[in-house]
């Protein structure tokens, strides 16, 4: 046992760090949300990193890598909210011809967590195909098929929402084991992208903490304000250690219970990603509650990130039901 | 990010499982808390069971007598402690995971035959000196003074916390040799517990009995050859001392809490609410299973900080991260308890066939441990100022 990230795996977080960084700035944001929330140019060179295919074997022109490997890299995409379904072409890439390189933009929805009566599709406008998870079996629908209705104005300025009144069944493209193991694969790397908001609301609260001046001082000399960035990153590093032990449970079995360490990871990173977004709009003081001020982009993605593959409420559950019987 | 255990990893725990098993039953049930003699006796006896059976000072040297096993060893072997119930380690606490290690650090060559070998086979028991009633999160004020005479010191002031101070026969002492500074005027001594002078008062804590005293100190001699490090170097010492207690020291606690929250689900399975049980309750459920992923989440932590510290030989300012959540899950877990036994946890002996005093000694245990070893609070100002960069408070 070695849970240390292996050197290719802290070259693998640092380049996509670092091209996150470069690429889109905190700054810019609200730019993109002018631009609808999706960045074609931006898509692709995320499919140039591998993002998409990066779990696809090798034998088959993918990046041949793992879902710990997978995990690192959806953090990073996390902390800088890189928009777009990457999490859904991530794991239609291998089953969706074109996803592994990013030619085909999926999209996709979850009917397996317990909100069913509410059908709101993420980027339709960009998608070139849906992917759909019900508890019998994985489907493909036809976006230009659906009869949606544009959401006005979505909560997440980054999220662009339909609307869809009716959901045709779609072609089958996979049975219930395949939904539910894309599920748990899905759970494990929205909980990656949780922890990255961790992160970044940390840095963010971080910064202005050591900028912003009252009563003479800098803020974060006070303890009061030095407490709440302690709490961040505790809850920092808890949800770390739990995506981490999904992602290496999800890639050898034999060290657990999947089905227990993602709903752990997705529970307990979900808690980090909400309560460090608030921490964080706190921390700002006033201009923390402006839109000019970016840190509610993390709290309203997180929002978004929470409602799919299973709320924290459903993952309760379900552990709960594993303790009961001893798993 | 591999959490597999090696083939030698699960060998060992094979071992270790079967002797356990064996072991374990066959000491018996731990004594009464308030029978000193008798608890020495039973926790001491038990060391001697792990020397003897070579899984004593897990994480010590070999040179000194320990089984410097690796990390992931150290890791099964907390595991396999917890599952097993083994007992706890009591009254060896300060020697194994405090005293011994320093004195490895720190010790001379014949401090170190002195008192080593001794503390792993359960044949000497150390309690701790460092707190005043002046000098709690401030450790370094304190006033305990030592003056040279001689060949000696001569001590006077007052120790308070004192675990386990009725049972021993050293203590780690910190006194001031150098009033005018404060972190650089300070010495660290062995302290013989029958030294004339010494006037040891039980100091019972809110769970009703208790491992703490205070030790007052009146003209006591130490020898000069009792002190470890150099004269007005303790706090150096000392530091070596409390990054072991923020490590993997509670390692096995934290793993056993699971042991604790499948006994809490036992029980609300059995007691009723109306006419179900508290099990058919969904906002219990829900509230196990939030707990459950953070005590999964705590032991991936732990892993996470035992690896990184193959680096670096100690561990890490994660430490501090550990030990703040650990205290307030526990405490969390111990109120989930205490509501799930009713009025039944009105007791202090068990009624209706309830573990009573069992979840209440434990919810009443868990309040300390956000104050020891550093509060959460300095804990907070430990993460914020070396972690995250905030400025230092006044020290």
């Amino acid at each position: 046992m070695d849970f240390q990230l292996t050197e290719d795996q802290q070259a693998l977080q640092s380049g996509v760090r670092s091209f996150c960084d470069g690429r889109i700035p905190v700054e810019q944001l609200p730019e993109i949300v002018e631009q609808g929330g999706f960045d074609r140019d931006l898509w692709r060179e995320v499919a140039e990193m591998g993002v998409f295919a990066l779990r696809v074997p090798e034998d088959d022109g993918g990046v041949g890598l793992g879902a710990a490997d997978a995990v690192l890299v959806f953090a990073e995409l996390g902390r800088r909210l890189v928009p777009g379904p990457t999490i859904w072409t991530h794991l239609a890439a291998g089953r969706i011809e074109g996803a592994d390189t990013g030619d085909v933009v999926v999209g996709g929805l979850d009917l397996i967590g317990e909100q069913r009566d509410v059908i709101l599709v993420e980027y339709l406008d960009s998608l070139d195909t849906l992917m759909v998870l019900r508890e019998d079996g994985v489907y493909q629908i036809d976006p230009r098929t659906l009869k949606a209705e544009p959401v006005a104005v979505p909560l997440d300025p980054l999220t662009p929402l339909h609307h869809v009144a009716e959901l045709p069944l779609g072609d089958r493209i996979g049975d219930a084991a395949d939904a539910t193991r894309i599920w748990f694969d899905g759970g494990a790397i929205a909980a990656a992208q949780l922890l990255g908001i961790a992160e970044s609301t940390l840095e963010l609260a971080t910064q202005y903490a050591l900028t912003r001046e009252q009563f003479g001082r800098i803020i974060g000399g006070f303890q009061a304000v030095k407490h709440i960035l302690a709490d961040m990153f505790v809850r920092q590093e808890v949800a770390r250690a739990a995506v981490y032990a999904a992602g290496a449970t999800i890639d050898d079995p034999v060290v657990g219970d999947v089905a227990r360490a993602v709903s752990s990871a997705k529970l307990v990173a979900g808690d980090a990603a909400m309560k460090n977004s608030r921490a964080c709009i706190q921390v700002h003081g006033g201009m923390g509650y402006t839109w000019e001020v970016p840190a509610h982009y993390f709290l309203k993605r997180t929002w978004v990130l929470e409602s799919v593959f299973g709320t924290g409420e459903e993952h309760e559950m379900r552990i709960a039901d594993l303790v009961s019987v001893g798993r | 990010m591999d959490l597999r255990y090696s083939e030698q990893d699960e060998i060992f725990r094979a071992e270790l499982g079967a002797w356990l098993d064996e072991a374990v039953p066959a000491h018996g049930k731990p004594p009464s808390k308030a029978d000193w003699p008798a608890r020495r006796a039973y926790d001491t006896g038990w060391q001697r069971k792990l020397f003897d059976a070579g899984y004593a000072g897990i994480n010590w040297p070999k040179e000194f007598g320990g089984r410097d096993a690796s990390l992931t060893e150290q890791l099964v072997y907390y595991e396999e402690i917890a599952r097993a119930g083994a007992p706890y380690i009591g009254v060896n606490f300060v020697g194994m995971l405090h005293g011994g290690p320093t004195l490895i650090a720190e010790g001379t060559p014949e401090q170190k035959a002195n008192h080593v070998p001794f503390i792993l086979r359960g044949e000497q028991v150390w309690c701790q000196g460092f707190s005043e009633p002046g000098a709690g999160s401030d450790l370094a004020a304190l006033s305990t003074r030592a003056v040279r005479d001689g060949d000696d010191y001569v001590v006077n002031g007052h120790k308070i916390w004192c675990s386990f101070a009725q049972a021993a026969d050293y203590g780690e002492l910190l006194v001031r040799t150098n009033p005018d500074e404060k972190h650089a005027g300070i010495s660290w001594l062995i302290l013989p517990m029958d030294a004339p002078g010494l006037d040891i008062r039980p100091l019972p804590t809110l769970v009703g009995e208790g491992e703490f005293s205070e030790v007052f100190l009146e003209d006591v001699r130490v020898p000069v050859a009792n002190r470890v490090g150099e004269e007005n170097d303790g706090w150096r010492v000392t530091n070596v001392t409390l990054r072991f207690e923020r490590g993997t020291a509670f390692a096995s606690e934290m793993y056993q809490l699971r042991e604790f929250l499948a006994e809490l689900v036992g029980v609300a399975k059995r007691v009723t609410r109306h006419d179900a049980t508290a099990w058919d309750d969904a906002a219990l459920r829900r509230e196990v299973g939030h707990i459950s992923a953070e005590l999964d989440a705590l032991w991936a932590m732990v892993k996470l900080s035992v690896c990184q510290s193959t680096q670096t030989g100690v561990p890490g300012l994660g430490g501090s991260a550990i030990k703040l959540f650990y205290s307030e899950l526990y405490q969390r877990i111990s109120e989930l308890a205490v509501r799930v036994l009713g009025r039944a946890g009105l007791s202090r002996e068990d009624v209706a066939g309830l573990p009573s005093e069992h979840f209440l000694a434990r919810a009443m245990q868990s309040l300390s441990l956000s104050i020891a070893a550093g509060t959460s609070q300095i804990q907070r100002n430990i993460v914020s100022e070396r972690i995250l960069g905030m400025p230092k408070e006044k020290r």
